[in-house]
This record gives C-alpha cells, structure tokens and sequence, in this order.
C-alpha cells in the first residue's frame, strides 16, 4: 500500500458544487467500501439482466456513477448506495433498450433482504481474503499462473521470471498484466464464496 | 438516492479497459519505469473514472496477493515450467507436436539472423507468445504455426488451428499470414485466422487486411477486409460479410478459456467443445442437434455442457470410454 501516492496523481483535488474532495480519498473509499461489494453485485445484476456478456459493462457503468457521486459526497452508507445505482442503471437500460423486464423487476424488489443482512466481521473477512485468493490463483491459466507465483511468492524481477520459464521479457509482461487482470475478476467472482465455505 | 445525469462520453467495454489498467500496473514494476513513464500514466487515469477505478481494483487485488507471501514454504514446489521451449524447426518436429501445453518463446527480434520457429499447442492448449516489436500472437488448441521474422519481413504461416493476431504495424516490415493457399496481408490490425480441413476463416475485429491467394504477385484481385469483416475461404468460394462485434468476441472467448452460444445448435456446440478435449461430444440423433442452447462454458468442461442439454431438453447420456453420447 506504500505506493499509493506514487501512482495516484497526488494533491488532485476535484471541486464540484462548492465541495473539495481529495481525490486521494475517493479512491481509498473506493477500494474500502465499494471494491467489497463486487460479488454481490455481479449477482444482482446477472439477476436483473438477460444478456451475461454485458455484465462487466453493466459494473462498470455502475461504478463510474458511484464514483462520480462520492466525488461530490461520498455516499453513507456506501452499500445501499451502491445497490440502488445499479438499480437506476438497470431500469435505464430497459427503458433505453424497450425490453420487458420480468426478471430486472422480480428481482429489484428482493434487494431490500440483501441489504438488511449485516456484513462479516473482520476477522473472517481477513480468513476469506486468504482463501478467495488461493482459489483466485489456482484457477489461472497455467503460464500466467506460473509467472504470478514466481513474482509475487518467489519475488522474481522479470529477467529472473524470463530466464527460469524460457521465454522473453516482453511475455513475461504479457503473462503478469493478464494475471492482474485475470486475479481481480476471480478474486471477486461468486464461484469462490460459495465454493470455498467451510 | 437518484443520480444526477452525467456527461454522455461513451466508455470503452469494461474488460479492455481492464486489460489496459493491468498493463499500466505491470509497467509500474518494471525497472524502467520513470517519471516519463508515470506522467504518462497519470493522463490515461484522468481520461475517464473508469480507468482510474479498473486500475484501482486491479492493484487492490494485486496488493493484497502481497499476503501470499505467506505460503512461500509449500509454494515453489508448485512452480515448474511444464511448457516446452521454442526450438528450432526440426527439433520441434522431431519431439512432434503432442507434448504437454506449448512452446515458450524466445524474443524474436526481426534483425536476428532468419530462422524458422516452430509453435504449436495440444488439444485444449491455448499459449501466447509476444514479440519485442509489440506484436502478439494467441494460439487456441490444437494449432501449429512457423514464423519467420527477418529484416525485410515477418511472415507467419498457419498449419492447422486458429490463432488471433494483433500485429504491431511497421509499414517496413509488412507482417503476413500465409495459410491453405491463401495470403493475408496486415495493414495494423487485431483479427483472427482459423484453418479447419477444407475452410478458412479470416476475421477481423480492428484495422484492415488484405486477403487474397498465397501465390498473387500483387493485390490485385485481393479483399480488403476491415473491422467487423468476416470472410470465409473454401475449396472453390470466397465470400465476406459483416459479423457483429459481440459475435466476433464470442468466437474469441476462447482467449478467456470460455466458449459462448448464444441459439447455437446442440451439433454445432459439440463440434466446438471437441475441439478442446480428448474426450469427445457425440450428437447421435439429428433432431437433437438441431436443438438449440445458449450459455458461456469452461471450454474443458464438457460435462456442465452436457448436463446443461439434458436438463433442458430431457435427453439421455451414456458414455462409452472417450464418447460422450447424447440421445433422446
């Protein structure tokens, strides 16, 4: 976390409506209280929404419009939020595409349960985490997964990681960039919350 | 609790600006990465909150996998390079192509002395091999493909499967595709040339090809094909049309180990998930492989598949050694 402000453009400060919001401070809220919520809301929204090649979309667009919220006042609290964006974003999309939404509406009012439902606590939460990432490497393919491992259990420069699995520096890059990308998405997926309960 | 309305800029789809955030936090760690560097950065994170949150969660997750560092005793036993290395063109031949996953690479600059690689992938293999002029090449299962890079030229030729592209354009080194007596010719561009027995596919999703005979002396009576292009070789016909985007990146979620169908033909599904596996989908009656299905599958899996067919159309499977048999 000690680079932060190394790769955030530090001191950016946004003025909207007459209120100063660091940016440095949007984003961590971000991280702490939105990131969380991910697997529930992939699961709300391929429940309101047909089309599963569209969901990333749909998240995306989701978080643009929380973010852009909390630039002028972070939400409180964030979850309930959260959930009613997506909400609003869902009825957009069917207004916008003229589709009868049987399942977006059925599904909709059963958020009200889901965020009732008190969080984990801390401490599981850390025990999760661990676990959600074990899973999320495992499922790698397995040359990203190699070059992940190496990096981040090993700590391998990329010429070491080159030169042990017989390939390029440039591939190396290749193989780490998709496995951030390809770790974040299996991080949050639902497949390891319900798989990896005890 | 309403939204206000926001500005209408359209923003990319959410996975290339997520690949786009990964490659930014990859450059982060690298030892070259300097001021210059994080300037540039810092532009692409106040382009659009979307880059700024992709590349927030990128690195959230990426952080946090720090605390795997704490199953360091037990883990280098996993790490073991089971890909073969690239080799020389008669090597390669000689250990034959059904060797565990693929061939790694090693970088071949186009100012190296001329020489043929080989790279090919098994059954359900998928590999990636980057060159250091920026150009990728993804292999999907089961495919073999020589390259030749030299100062003049980059030429690729495909022997069977299917690989996507994305070329990094150098107009002094034209990057070729040569394949079942057909010659594709890249102008910059990302797309995808699949060879199965008697068909050839071409496909575009960015910038133009052209594609015309291997044995043409000029462009003349080549196509042009450009973004959302298809076109289609066989034996005696040529034929392009337009494909929709999102039907081009369904036939290229093979690139996340995915297949999707969406009003696929039960034969149709089977003939793509056989592709990958050793074990093999058997459609035994017609009627049922007119029946359609839609869905994203693990392209391994092809028990979710099946179950999938016999739950919603009450059909029966039996397995016979390697076959999996569908029926009414």
């Amino acid at each position: 976390m000690a680079d932060t402000h190394d790769t955030n453009p530090e001191g950016a400060e946004l003025r909207r409506n007459g209120t100063v919001m660091a940016q440095s401070d949007v984003n961590d809220w971000f991280v702490r209280e939105v990131l969380p919520l991910e697997t529930m809301l992939m699961q709300f929204l391929r429940r309101g929404w047909r089309n599963s090649a569209d969901l990333k979309d749909l998240c995306q667009d989701v978080y643009v419009r929380v973010y852009e919220a909390a630039q002028k006042e972070m939400p409180v609290p964030a979850k309930a939020f959260v959930f009613a964006t997506a909400r609003n974003l869902l009825i957009d999309r069917v207004r916008k595409e003229k589709l009868v939404p049987i399942e977006a509406m059925a599904d909709l009012d059963a958020l009200g349960i889901a965020l009732d439902e008190p969080g984990p606590d801390r401490s599981v939460i850390a025990r999760q985490e661990l676990r959600r990432l074990q899973t999320a490497l495992d499922q790698l393919p397995p040359r990203q997964r190699e070059a992940v491992l190496m990096r981040k259990i090993e700590g391998l420069s990329r010429p070491e990681i080159a030169a042990r699995m017989g390939i390029a520096e440039p591939t190396v890059s290749v193989h780490l960039a998709a496995g951030m990308a390809t770790l974040a998405d299996f991080f949050h997926s639902e497949k390891i919350e319900t798989g990896g309960k005890p | 609790m309403t939204n206000a309305p926001r500005a209408n800029n359209p923003v990319k789809p959410a996975s290339i600006v997520q690949a786009e955030a990964a490659n930014w936090l990859e450059r982060t760690e690298r030892a070259d990465w300097d001021a210059v560097a994080k300037a540039d950065l810092d532009v692409w994170l106040a382009q659009s909150p979307a880059h700024m949150i992709a590349f927030l969660r990128v690195r959230d997750v990426w952080q946090r996998a720090e605390r795997l560092h704490a199953l360091a005793p037990s883990a280098p036993e996993k790490v073991t390079t089971h890909g073969l290395r690239a080799k020389p063109m008669l090597l390669a031949l000689a250990a034959g192509i059904g060797a565990l996953a693929v061939l790694g690479v090693v970088g071949a600059r186009y100012v190296a002395a001329p020489q043929v690689r080989t790279y090919s992938t098994d059954v359900g293999g998928r590999e990636l091999v980057a060159f250091d002029d920026g150009t990728q090449i993804e292999l999907n299962t089961n495919t073999v493909l020589r390259t030749r890079m030299t100062t003049q030229s980059r030429t690729v030729w495909l022997d069977k499967g299917e690989v996507y592209f994305r070329v990094h354009h150098d107009p002094a080194h034209p990057f070729t595709v040569i394949t079942d007596g057909h010659r594709i010719t890249d102008v910059g561009t990302k797309f995808v040339v699949r060879r199965d027995p008697g068909r050839l596919e071409v496909a575009l999703l960015e910038g133009r090809v052209r594609f015309g005979t291997a044995d043409a002396k000029s462009n003349a009576g080549s196509d042009l094909l450009t973004a959302g292009d298809q076109a289609i070789a066989t034996a005696n016909s040529v034929s392009v049309q337009k494909i929709p985007l999102t039907a081009l990146k369904n036939e290229l979620s093979w690139r996340r180990d995915m297949l999707v169908f969406d009003h696929t033909t039960l034969a149709e599904a089977a003939r793509e998930i056989n592709r990958y596996n050793r074990r093999k989908l058997v459609i035994a009656d017609p009627t049922v492989g007119r029946l359609t299905i839609g869905g994203t599958f693990a392209k391994n899996d092809i028990g979710a598949l099946t179950s999938a067919a016999r739950e919603m159309f009450d059909l029966r499977v039996k397995e016979h050694g390697d076959e999996i048999v569908i029926s009414r």
